[in-house]
């Protein structure tokens, strides 16, 4: 599996990464070589195999359903690069 | 005496019980060493006034005989763990500016252990790399390099991700350094630095306030100078956290109390799958002789099979860039960090990750965001988790022949800056030895065990059982006293 400039264009994206043009030709030749090293992966038969999804044997763990944090408002937008009245800021999102 | 920054942690904690030093005064000793160590770029951020602080209340707890574990020993903390009030990067563009209003967990322990923080260390980027060139603020000079601090002819990597850790501990700036390792990122620069280094079983030390890249295999853990230093700092550094939740509860054991040089009777398994195309010879013979030192002390060599090493790296270089690509979405613009402002929400948030990202990232976060994308994400991503499976059912097979492995933990010494830098794979390949143990959740360990023909550090990889720290940490102690090694880098501060 190739992938072309368009292709990197498209996850860029779908990732929220601006790659400039220029630079869309010289990435999708080394995306391509990364898959082409991943593809050795279609050789082993696992068939049957369950996925796994997690590096040790655990099941999530409950807790009581109850405030154990919260009033931090100043520490959570302390570091915000623009707020307004105590919410984060962001370019208008609605005309 | 020692100067006080060439001590171990254990030679270290005798004096101060002694009272032949003040913790004040190793800590001086130290801040002098990081200032003088400058050039190699170990230190993102120095922190000598939280460390005087520090030492001085270590020195008051322990005149009032309540001395911690690691009570007044200054340490080095990778800048991936979050540090409350101090500037925690992970090396990227994107976090700059960033102040935690938290402190991680292990840091957080590793304090209550009395410890004292000299500074922030460097990385690669999001602790992506096996090089530390892909740091946002300059590589970091393996102290081992050749020639004088500042001038050297051929400057060496210390290898990565984390790379400004193993070189502040190589060249005594710090009594040992936080590590984090997702696919090799402690064992590796361990190995090329001369220093032992355990990744934990996963789940062993708490993720929580370390930055993330693909949490499935992302685990902290000690590097320092001798065995028994790694047995101490790893102590402090685990146990059970609620807020992470996949931290195991489980005792966290006394490891130095393993360090007991008896292996008699352990089965130690040779995988032959580890036997790669094109190792070096010096390699080969490090580890043959590792063999016979483990042999010596009474241990019996087994060979084991793990049939699924060589789609080991294949398989990591889908699963850690798709978690990397999902953990690495938060970097937006809008809560910390770099923003760089668009015409519309979209804009903003394409300008800042374009801008705020290095190569390395970026790459690793768009082959992630392909993986998991519609139409490729079983072809790719569960394949990926499936042959996962295959190898850590390997391990579970070659672990009713033998209860500890044995392996090479790089496929070569530290290379030059540089090198192996055009082509992405050819990096890559560093993380051969450390990547499948990593995959299964196992704990695995570099100790130094030579030197190669070109004067630099060799270590051998040590993987065990799951939570069996303890083994890893006898039988690299056996290895440490039979390697007797002396050598010290060019540059000691």
């Amino acid at each position: 599996m190739s992938i072309d400039r368009a292709t990197v264009a498209k996850i860029a994206h779908l990732a929220r990464i601006k790659v400039p043009e220029a630079e869309q030709d010289h990435l999708a030749g080394e995306l391509s070589k990364i898959l082409a090293f991943v593809e050795q992966l279609s050789e082993v038969d696992t068939e049957g195999v369950a996925p796994m999804s997690s590096a040790v044997a655990t099941t999530l763990r409950w807790r009581p359903d109850q405030v154990d944090d919260g009033g931090t408002r100043e520490a959570v937008l302390a570091n915000a690069p623009d707020r307004a009245e105590g919410f984060f800021g962001v370019p208008k999102v609605i005309e | 005496m020692t100067a006080l920054n060439r001590l171990t942690m254990t030679e270290a904690l005798t004096g101060l019980d002694r009272r032949d030093f003040t913790a004040v005064e190793l800590t001086e000793a130290h801040i002098a060493a990081v200032e003088s160590a400058r050039p190699l770029n170990a230190f993102l951020v120095e922190t000598p006034d939280q460390a005087r602080e520090m030492a001085a209340a270590s020195d008051a707890r322990r005149a009032q005989g309540e001395a911690g574990l690691m009570d007044g020993l200054p340490i080095a903390i990778k800048d991936l763990f979050c540090t409350k009030g101090v500037a925690t990067t992970a090396a990227s563009k994107i976090l700059q500016g960033f102040i935690p209003p938290y402190e991680s967990t292990v840091t957080a322990n590793l304090w209550q252990a009395g410890a004292v923080m000299l500074g922030k260390v460097n990385l690669d980027e999001f602790a992506m790399g096996s090089a530390n060139v892909t740091s946002a603020y300059g590589p970091v000079i393996n102290p081992w390099s050749p020639g004088p601090l500042g001038a050297w002819p051929r400057r060496l990597v210390p290898g990565g991700s984390s790379g400004g850790s193993a070189a502040a501990v190589a060249a005594r700036c710090a009594l040992g350094a936080t590590g984090t390792d997702t696919g090799g990122s402690i064992r590796q620069p361990a190995g090329f630095c001369g220093l032992v280094g355990i990744k934990p079983t996963y789940g062993r030390c708490s993720r929580w306030g370390i930055v993330a890249f693909a949490s499935s295999l992302d685990q902290a853990g000690p590097m320092t100078r001798t065995v028994a230093d790694t047995a101490l700092m790893l102590r402090a550094m685990a146990g059970y956290d609620p807020k992470d939740s996949t931290s195991v509860n489980r005792p966290v054991p006394d490891y130095q109390a393993a360090l007991t040089g008896d292996i008699r009777g352990l089965r130690v398994g040779i995988p032959a799958e580890y036997r790669v195309d094109g190792m070096p010879a010096e390699i080969e013979r490090l580890w043959d002789q590792g063999v016979a030192w483990l042999r010596d002390a009474g241990a019996e060599p087994v060979p084991v099979r793990l049939p699924h090493t060589q789609y080991a790296l294949a398989t990591y270089y889908i699963v850690a860039p798709a978690e990397a690509s999902s953990n690495l979405a938060r970097y937006d613009g809008v809560r910390f960090g770099l923003r760089v402002d668009g015409g519309s929400l979209s804009e903003m948030y394409e300008n800042t990750r374009g801008s705020g990202f290095g190569a390395e990232v970026r790459r690793r976060i768009l082959i992630g965001t392909y993986v998991l994308s519609h139409g490729y994400y079983d072809a790719y991503y569960l394949k990926a988790q499936k042959v996962r499976t295959r190898i850590s059912e390997d391990f579970q097979a070659a672990f009713t022949a033998c209860d500890v492995i044995l392996t090479p933990t790089a496929p070569s010494t530290a290379f030059a800056i540089g090198e192996k830098m055009d082509d992405p794979i050819q990096m890559y390949l560093n993380d051969v030895f450390t990547v499948p143990a990593s995959l299964a959740g196992l704990p695995g360990l570099s100790v130094p065990a030579g030197l190669g023909a070109d004067g630099l550090p060799l270590g051998l990889q040590l993987i065990g059982r799951p939570f069996d720290e303890e083994t890893l940490l006898r039988v690299a102690g056996v290895i440490e006293s039979a390697a007797g090694i002396t050598a010290l880098p060019p540059f000691v501060a």
